[in-house]
Order: structure tokens, then C-alpha cells, then sequence
């Protein structure tokens, strides 16, 4: 696999939700052996930052014009599917 | 340690809130901080205004949702949580699909003085967000005491 990939995780203010959702998306690949760089931002910077990232994992509408993959969750706040959010994650950074 | 249980503002816990509308409630837990020296008057109207851009409301996995309402660094001088359970469900719009409403029976007002910061306290909110049984108990809960105890108890396990 080549280097590391890069995780956009965005939200509103980039002050509380997206930092419960990097930690356990770090978390949550880090106990399968899998090592990405994640960045949080606020969904308004993703426009400026989403050349550097692989993926965005965001809690709320982002607008993109690159061509890559959002995941749009609330899994990592309320649980609910969140086994299923972490397997797309998976999906996406083994590709 | 930043936990849930010492940041919980006493003064700012209100048990079956009888609030007519979000930004009722906003209003109401957002002046106990400010009394409280947790944050600057602004504070109350930078929730309610990015709450309308970008709402917190949260369907969740039982009977009853929440909403976890913050803003901009800029408007608190320290941290801390307040804390309502409502009397009735009032409505917030969903974090991810802003069109849809939620039916909010909780809500967690957050005044956080950095953005990452106090990550234990907010893996401490999601953890109980994904807990049914928990967020029952908080509801029926009728003490403040009862609410710091419910939160402190979950440290423990």
C-alpha cells in the first residue's frame, strides 16, 4: 500500500463534533492496525484543503468539487451504524 | 481531568424544562453560563445563529433525542456544560441533513474555550448519546444532584 492516507474530518465549528469523530475514527482503525493522517476543519475550509485528503468524513453538508469519496455521518455522535460507517472508512483507504 | 462530571455547571442544569421553542432553551441554559462567568454575553446570540446555519440536533437510538448546541471559541472564558432535560419536546434541525427536524428531549449547551480541547469530556457526551438506558435515566431524573451523579457514576465502570 503507498503512504499514508489522508482523512478530512469536518464539521460545523471544528471545535466539538468533529474532534469526537477523529479520535474514533483514529481509534477505530488503529485497533485493525490501519495508520491514516486526519485532519479536522470546519465544513466551510474543506473547499481549501480537500486536495491533500483521500476521504472526507464529515457530520455536515460539505460542498467538494474534487472527485472524492464524503461520507456524511452522525454514527460516530449517536452509534447508530457506526460498524458500517467504519467499514466504508476501510473500504475507501485500502483502495 | 477535564471530565464531564467537572465541567457540568451546577447552576446551569434545569431538569423538565417546560421551554417553548430551541431557542428557548438556548436562551434559558446559555444565561445561566453567562451568570455563571463561563462565557461573554455574546455568547447566547453566536449559538443561536449557527445553530440556524448549522444545527446540532441528533436523532438517536431510543426513545428520546438531543441536541448539542455550541459555537466559536471567540464568545467563552472558560469551559463548561450546561445541561436541560425538557418537560416537551421542542424542535431542532438534523446536524447532517439541516432540512430535517428532530424532536429534542435533551440538550447539552457547550461552552468550549478550544477547538480539540476537552476531548475526554466530549467522547464522555457521545458515549452517553449511544446509551440509551443512560440517556432514560438523565430524563427521568428529577435532582440536579441526581444528573452530576448519573454522569460521575458512568466514570466509574
Amino acid at each position: 500500500m503507498a503512504g499514508k492516507k489522508t482523512i478530512l474530518v469536518a464539521c460545523g465549528t471544528a471545535i466539538a463534533t468533529s474532534t469526537v469523530v477523529a479520535k474514533a475514527i483514529e481509534e477505530a482503525l488503529y485497533d485493525r492496525g490501519l495508520y491514516v493522517n486526519i485532519r479536522q476543519c470546519k465544513a466551510a475550509e474543506v473547499p481549501s484543503l480537500v486536495e491533500d485528503a483521500d476521504l472526507i468524513v464529515t457530520t455536515t453538508p460539505v460542498s467538494v468539487d474534487k472527485d472524492i469519496p464524503v461520507i456524511q455521518t452522525l454514527a460516530f455522535l449517536t452509534g447508530i451504524g457506526k460498524e458500517d460507517v467504519i467499514e466504508q472508512i476501510i473500504n475507501h483507504i485500502q483502495e | 481531568m477535564e471530565t464531564l462530571k467537572n465541567l457540568l455547571v451546577q447552576s446551569a442544569i434545569i431538569l423538565d424544562c417546560p421551554a417553548e421553542d430551541a431557542e428557548d432553551i438556548v436562551n434559558v441554559l446559555g444565561k445561566r453560563l453567562f451568570e455563571g462567568g463561563y462565557t461573554k454575553e455574546s455568547f447566547v446570540q453566536a449559538a443561536l445563529d449557527r445553530e440556524k446555519e448549522m444545527p446540532t440536533g441528533l436523532p438517536l437510538n431510543g426513545s428520546f433525542n438531543a441536541a448539542i448546541p455550541h459555537t466559536d471559541i471567540e464568545h467563552v472564558l472558560k469551559p463548561g456544560v450546561a445541561f436541560a432535560t425538557l418537560k416537551s419536546p421542542v424542535i431542532f434541525h438534523n446536524m447532517a441533513v439541516p432540512d430535517e427536524t428532530v424532536e429534542v428531549s435533551m440538550v447539552f449547551l457547550l461552552a468550549l474555550d478550544q477547538p480539540k480541547a476537552q476531548i475526554g469530556m466530549l467522547q464522555e457526551i457521545a458515549g452517553i448519546l449511544q446509551d440509551p438506558q443512560m440517556i432514560n435515566d438523565l430524563m427521568n431524573a428529577v435532582e440536579c444532584d441526581e444528573v452530576v451523579r448519573i454522569i460521575g457514576d458512568r466514570n466509574k465502570e
